[in-house]
């Protein structure tokens, strides 16, 4: 097995988790964030496509889901930073035997409110949600999506059948949104107890009707917790906005190489601003042109601008994952990307220039960032005050494209 | 009558840190001896079967020198002070999705 290294964290400085296919790093700055300590890998030989930093009532306490393709998927947790690992003698988040389904992997771990700080849930392969509300001791599915009647029509793609996105509202408890690939994205108004799918107008180029109610391959849904009724979207083909909380979206797929991709991150203190890196086609899986360019909107998507300052700009064929970007919370953000390619990229500036931080990694899937023992819920939490601008563009018409 | 288990070595922890666990009752069929497994260390129930009590993919259990995959399965017959050992799978190479993602 590798040689593990630890890092140590103080108050204050930034951890940026990176799940690798084989394995979690853990990155450490101060507030500079200009050098890097590298811990990792943990869970050396595994998948790590889920991980958060838990600094909510005292906690620094790490987690992270290892896809062990011998014993199975399961969740550990670690209060120093992967030193030592707690892996529970029987495993957490697993399907009810009388489900009749077997988890095949863990795709996010979402950290309740502040207020909340026992509340955590976890998104799963095949989709379905579960949640704890003892810090992550015990974990139960959460049964009315599991029952949903729309369930049997949601079919995998390419990474498997999915739920990836976890949007709890951060005021209203009742609500929430998640999405999954594919099947979109379903919200709940009443605390889990029912869901309705919210995907109009998101289209889905793979099926014969292309704004069906359901059934939609989204790939990620980002938000800022300060306006959590702006909801931006990757879809599998396109870009979109609500300003609804999902009732309805808008294209804002306007002056992008290609509103294909996977990620998307919304600026912890300003919801105007988003990231995102498009990919060329589902056929080909790389940046554009060879070039790898972080496309930024700074006006809720009414136009995006590349940012290029310090990434390559040929012969740079790479893919960015749906979780494989993150911003941290500090002034101003950082923004981290990691590639299919084992790079990893941080800007201390907003995206303004770029980093290459590491190299050499295995396939990142999965990259989060929190500031050590800030209170929050995980990355990208703003105290933000701006006010977002009106809608910037109606529903475009349903045209074949 | 008594059977024994092998544990792989990744799983000792589960197991009381030992490599190998000796049941003094002889339960019919492996299914039956790994619920007495189980019970005495329960630790290594999911990481040997899933929710659906299946042997995980990429884990073969033995009786002497044949595997259970192809004898009967869980239903296998286990004979007097039979060893039984649980192995990973050889897996090397194993593919994960094409783009690790949809």
């Amino acid at each position: 097995m590798p040689s593990v290294q630890h890092v140590t964290a103080r108050r204050g400085d930034t951890l940026v988790l990176v799940g690798t296919v084989k394995g979690l790093f853990v990155l450490r700055s101060n507030p500079a964030r200009k050098r890097w300590d590298v811990g990792g890998p943990y869970s050396a030989g595994c998948p790590v496509y889920a991980a958060a930093l838990d600094t909510r009532a005292g906690r620094n306490r790490l987690w992270w889901a290892q896809q062990s393709f011998r014993w199975g998927p399961s969740l550990l947790s670690s209060d120093d930073f992967g030193k030592t690992a707690t892996s529970p003698e029987t495993y957490s988040v697993k399907f009810p035997a009388d489900a009749g389904w077997t988890l095949k992997n863990i795709w996010q771990i979402c950290l309740g409110a502040a207020d909340q700080p026992d509340v955590m849930y976890c998104g799963v392969e095949p989709s379905a949600l579960f949640e704890s509300h003892d810090a992550g001791q015990s974990w139960s599915m959460a049964q009315g999506l599991f029952n949903h009647p729309h369930r049997p029509k949601w079919t995998p793609g390419g990474g498997g059948q999915c739920l990836h996105t976890i949007l709890p509202h951060p005021t209203d408890r009742k609500r929430m949104i998640v999405a999954m690939s594919t099947g979109g994205a379903y919200r709940t108004d009443d605390g889990g107890a029912s869901w309705q799918p919210r995907n109009e107008n998101i289209r889905a180029e793979f099926l014969p009707e292309k704004y069906p109610e359901f059934g939609q391959c989204v790939h990620k849904i980002a938000f800022n917790r300060s306006q959590p009724e702006r909801l931006y979207l990757q879809n599998h083909w396109g870009l979109y906005r609500s300003d609804d909380f999902g009732n309805s979206w808008c294209d804002i797929a306007n002056g992008v190489p290609s509103d294909f991709g996977f990620c998307m991150v919304v600026h912890p203190h300003d919801p105007e601003i988003a990231y995102i890196v498009p990919i060329e086609a589902p056929e080909f899986r790389c940046t554009p042109e060879g070039k790898l360019r972080v496309y930024r909107t700074r006006n809720g998507g009414r136009s995006w601008e590349p940012l290029t300052r310090g990434l390559p700009q040929k012969n740079a064929l790479e893919t960015v994952l749906r979780d494989g970007m993150a911003a941290d919370a500090l002034h101003p953000a950082g923004i981290y990307f990691g590639t299919r390619s084992g790079k990893f990229y941080g800007s201390n500036d907003e995206g303004k220039s770029w980093q290459l931080i590491l190299e050499g990694l295995p396939a990142v899937v999965c990259v989060k960032a929190a500031v050590v023992g800030d209170g929050a819920s995980g990355s990208a939490v703003s105290k933000s005050t701006k006010k977002a601008k009106a809608p910037v563009s109606k529903p475009r018409k349903k045209t074949k494209r | 009558m008594a059977i024994t288990f092998h544990i792989p070595s990744y799983l000792s922890a589960f197991a009381g840190n030992r490599n190998s666990v000796t049941l003094n009752t002889g339960p019919p069929t492996v299914g039956e001896a790994l619920e007495s497994l189980w019970q005495l260390h329960p630790g290594l129930r999911d990481r040997i079967v899933d929710e659906q009590g299946e042997v995980r993919q990429h884990i073969n259990i033995f009786v002497g020198n044949e595997c259970v995959r192809f004898t009967g399965g869980l239903a296998t017959q286990v004979p007097k002070d039979a060893e039984l050992l649980i192995v990973p799978a050889v897996s090397g190479g194993l593919a994960f999705p094409d783009e690790f993602d949809t």
